[in-house]
């Protein structure tokens, strides 16, 4: 306990600062705690046999020849596991018609992607586990697999559920979005110019570095099923698992150790988490699965997959007057988690930043036997912003406008806000011009068009293209009863503990769960900010059920705009207990305090004063309480988010594309982000510049393919191409700064703006560099090959 | 399956093991003496996280068999600075330039990194790149990872750049 007063003079608030991460030491030094580091007394390692066919009948299947192998304790499949085999639960049933096929653990009969699980073998030895699945009998019948979407949805197709009760389709869902304006057709009679294009926006695969890996532990603390898991959400995976395997919940505590990155893919309750609790509850024994890269390529979930059909009008001058959306989305084998509702995150953000009287979305999900699409970084969100921003880069073309010029005359100026959009939402704040004529700056815009025109002129064969993504996306997930309203089962809360301990060292307790953002450092700031005292006095304890009881976890860049209110809410609620007994030691009234710099002071008086931290020995002690008011000081606080906030920003890209060769290298890439106000500027920065590389990496370098078997091609980190330092540029990254206005920080959240607004920004710069050349479309990945050919393709289309 | 004996020597304590000869020296640092720090990412060589320091080289650890590295030293990121308040240049540089946000690759980047400044104590920004290309990272984009590595250049040059 100190008696010693803090000079709130010289103490500078964090907020706002680049404070280096309290995360770093233990991660640089190798003081880590993944999943797959854990090791416990009598502990079995499972190994899963996974189908190696997209779509099939099981003819024959025998696990016990795996029981004689060496190290082997036990095996099963669906069969033997019988009432513990559970079922992969989605929470999102979009519509109340979808079709919600039975998504077993182990597969029943038949398989339905490569990767499904057939059957598990369980091991003292984890090579041992792996050895034994060979002497698994296993036969398949094969049947055709459905891969293309608009074929899956033709009469006859195959079905990928073909249960007597399913409706003899692979449409899971229509799900249809009607603007709150006129009318589209009624817009769109009165256009000059109609452009329509499809967009295939690519499978893609969220490689997190650390695979996933679970534990589960039956020999808990009494009667506890303790859990570690590589997840992103430890708190619905509590509750989902209790209802999934009927363990009470009060029972199931689950950590979320150091996480290795998610980005979306582990926000989810896999099957794999399911077989090892319901295991390890049958054997009485713990029980480990960390899956293999190759396992991860296909039971992963994947995500994008979505074919757009987007028509938009406007004026011959170049106003926008409504916009029609038609999506297919490929939910892949089951539904996960989220699955269904994912392509619908995107469906309020198609207008982007933009007025207009019309908008009609349409959305089919589709089965196919491949992998379950679910979110991946954006979600939804990057999908419907390469949409708008592709198309307007079209309309721009097609009037013969400056696509920059295009996007002023129709955006929402900064002085129409709050605006209510086209789609039904109702954005904050946002300033589009200040961001936008920062970026313009930076990037020497006029610069780089006269340089274009240049090569353009002398025939250059290295062609400079140059690519605008004006975007806005919906952060801060979510409004509970919003989220009622779209039949997701769950609310969008967060909570946020703080307790100040006896010694004067505080106990943050949030149910976010970061796995690289820093949440640490972070957190630890905004309380330090409103306590008074040290960040380094705050231990933020997150990931933990047992430890930290309630909370809706990381994704959808809420942590910060959700998350965040919840912890200032805690920590003013703490000083005002802390303030009712400080009055009380003071003998004076709690008017006459004031509380700067972490102690109490009596106005007017500077001698007489208190630190919190002694206030916190006197909560703790209890020996001279005021009447009525309880021991120890901590405060909680539980907050719902009022909206969304809507981050924005102007990112701007050159190209220069080889027209001989087709390869394109990104010169400069400039980003001006809005992301309200900034806890921390270092991690903002770096939160934008991992979500750039994966945008781009969507646009140049990465996508899922499959044979028209359901093989899937890009099976390996060596054939799917996640770019390495040398694939990339740095950026030029900079902010404006407009508060949100729907939270108290007026914060709105980083972690998918980079992803979600880069991706059209390249495929605008590699289209623009050949426009000339009669090229109005790329498919990504934009490969040298693919660029190639499609320059072959206009060349011969325009001789 | 019989085991064969070695005797290797991990960030300055040898250890006697007896292995199968197809356990990858990155399994055998994990699972056999604990040393947990040094990860896997992959199963195809292709990810770089399982990155350590073989007789002062950086090699991939699962591909290289442990009995490969009998009577070999080993550094991992463990061992490069023993103790949280001890801080290798490159480390130090990490965090000062946030070089890193779930850490997952950070072990692999780190002693690549010390490898790559030891034969190349001042590499340009494209040297840097190409020199960390076996390396993946999911989180940072690389952009903070190359001002890392600039600035622990710098600290290990005595600002010599
Ligand atoms: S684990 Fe990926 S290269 Fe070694
Ligand atoms: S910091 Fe997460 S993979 Fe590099």
């Amino acid at each position: 306990m100190t008696d010693t007063l803090p000079d709130s003079l010289t103490t500078q608030s964090p907020m706002g600062r680049p404070l280096r991460r309290k995360e770093d030491a233990r991660l640089l030094h190798g003081q880590t705690n993944w999943t797959d580091n854990i090791q416990l007394p009598g502990m079995l390692h499972m190994a899963i046999l996974r189908s190696p066919m997209a779509h099939a009948h099981i003819t024959h299947l025998d696990v016990t020849p795996a029981l004689s192998e060496p190290h082997v304790v036990a095996a099963f499949s669906a069969k033997e596991l019988g009432d513990l085999n559970g079922a992969v639960p989605c929470v999102w049933p979009v519509t109340d018609e979808m079709q919600a096929p039975a998504f077993p653990a182990l597969a029943i009969d038949k398989v339905r992607h490569v990767g499904d699980c057939v059957a598990v073998v369980l091991a003292t030895d984890r090579n041992a586990a792996f050895d034994a699945l060979e002497a698994i009998e296993i036969d398949y019948e094969a049947l055709p697999a459905v891969i293309d979407l608009e074929a899956a949805l033709e009469p006859g197709a195959t079905l990928v559920h073909d249960a007597a009760d399913s409706p003899g389709t692979n449409e899971c869902y229509t799900y249809h979005l009607p603007g709150t304006g006129i009318p589209y057709d009624e817009a769109k009679a009165k256009a000059d110019v109609v452009v329509k294009r499809r967009f295939i926006n690519q499978r893609l695969i969220p490689a997190f570095m650390e695979p996933r890996a679970v534990v589960a532990s039956p020999m808990g603390v009494s009667n506890e099923m303790t859990v570690w898991s590589a997840t992103q959400i430890p708190h619905i995976l509590r509750v989902l698992l209790a209802l999934v395997t009927g363990l009470p919940e009060n029972s199931l505590r689950i950590i979320a150790p150091d996480v290795g990155g998610g980005f979306g893919g582990k926000l989810q309750i896999y099957r794999e988490e399911i077989l090892a609790v319901q295991i390890a509850r049958h054997l009485g024994r713990p029980v480990k699965w960390t899956e293999t890269r190759s396992e991860n390529m296909v039971a992963t979930h994947h995500g994008r997959g979505q074919v757009q059909d987007i028509e938009i009008a406007a004026t011959k001058d170049g106003k926008l007057l409504g916009m029609k959306v038609n999506l297919l989305a490929d939910m892949g084998a089951y539904l996960q988690i989220i699955t269904p509702g994912t392509p619908l995150l995107g469906m309020f953000m198609y207008p982007g930043i933009y007025k207009m009287d019309a908008y009609d979305f349409n959305c089919v999900g589709v089965f196919t036997n491949k992998t379950p699409t679910d979110a991946y970084r954006g979600a939804g969100r990057p999908e419907s912003t390469f949409a708008i921003e592709r198309i307007m880069d079209e309309l721009a073309a097609e009037l013969n406008m400056d696509p920059m010029e295009l996007r002023k005359k129709n955006w929402i100026n900064h002085e129409d806000f709050p605006y209510a959009t086209i789609a039904g939402l109702v954005y904050d704040t946002g300033n589009y011009e200040a961001a936008t004529a920062k970026a313009i700056d930076m990037f020497d815009y006029a610069g780089l068009r006269a340089e274009q025109e240049r090569r353009r002129a002398s025939g250059d064969p290295v062609q400079l293209g140059i690519g605008i993504s004006t975007f806005t996306e919906m952060c801060g997930l979510a409004p509970s009863r919003t989220l009622g309203a779209l039949k997701y089962v769950a609310g969008g809360w967060e909570h946020c503990t703080i307790r100040m301990l006896p010694t004067g060292k505080v106990e943050l307790i949030t149910g976010t769960s970061p796995h690289g953002q820093g949440h640490e450092t972070a957190w630890s700031q905004i309380a330090a900010d409103i306590l008074g005292i040290d960040v380094d006095d705050i231990e933020v304890v997150h990931s933990d059920t047992g430890r930290a009881p309630y909370g809706m976890d990381t994704y959808g860049s809420r942590s910060l705009a959700v998350g965040g209110q919840a912890i200032k809410k805690a920590a003013e609620r703490l000083i005002e207990k802390a303030r009712v007994i400080a009055a009380h030691q003071l003998e004076c009234s709690i008017d006459d305090l004031e509380y700067a710099g972490g102690a109490f002071r009596v106005k007017g008086d500077a001698e007489k004063a208190q630190p919190l931290a002694a206030v916190a020995f006197e909560a703790f002690s209890a020996h001279n309480l005021p009447d009525g008011v309880e021991p120890t000081l901590q405060a909680e606080s539980t907050v719902d988010p009022q909206d969304f906030s809507y981050p924005h920003g102007t990112h701007l890209a050159a190209v220069e594309v080889d027209t001989e060769t087709g390869k394109t290298t990104l010169r400069t890439y400039v980003c001006v982000d809005d992301v309200g106000v900034q806890v921390n500027p270092m991690i903002v920065e770096g939160q934008v510049h991992g979500g750039l590389a994966q945008g781009i990496a969507q646009a140049m370098y990465e996508g899922v393919e499959y044979d028209e078997d359901g093989n899937l091609l890009t099976a390996s980190l060596a054939d799917y191409l996640v770019p390495s330092a040398a694939d990339l540029p740095s950026f030029t990254t900079s902010t404006t700064e407009t508060p949100s206005t729907t939270n108290p920080l007026g914060t709105k959240g980083v972690g998918e703006a980079g992803a979600i607004a880069s991706t059209p920004a390249i495929i605008n710069a590699i289209v623009d560099a050949l426009r000339p050349m009669g090229v109005n479309d790329v498919e990504m990945p934009a490969s040298p090959q693919r660029v190639w050919r499609t320059i072959q393709e206009a060349k011969a289309a325009t001789a | 399956m019989s085991h064969i004996p070695i005797s290797v020597t991990v960030d300055g304590t040898t250890y006697d093991s007896e292995v199968e000869p197809r356990t990858l020296l990155v399994h055998w640092l994990r699972e056999d003496i604990g040393r947990v720090g040094t990860v896997v990412g992959c199963d195809t060589s292709s990810c770089g996280a399982c990155t350590v320091l073989l007789d002062g080289q950086s090699v991939k650890s699962c591909s290289v068999l442990a009995v490969q590295a009998d009577g070999q030293s080993i550094t991992t990121i463990q061992g490069l600075a023993e103790g949280e308040d001890n801080w290798h240049p490159v480390q130090t540089a990490f965090k000062e330039c946030h070089g890193l946000q779930c850490g997952y690759c950070t072990p692999g980047m780190v002693l690549a990194t010390v490898d790559l400044l030891g034969e190349n104590p001042t590499p340009t920004e494209a040297e840097i790149r190409e020199g960390l290309e076996g390396n993946l990272c999911r989180c940072t984009g690389y952009h903070n990872i190359v001002k890392s590595v600039q600035y622990a250049s710098d600290l290990m040059s005595g600002g010599a750049r």
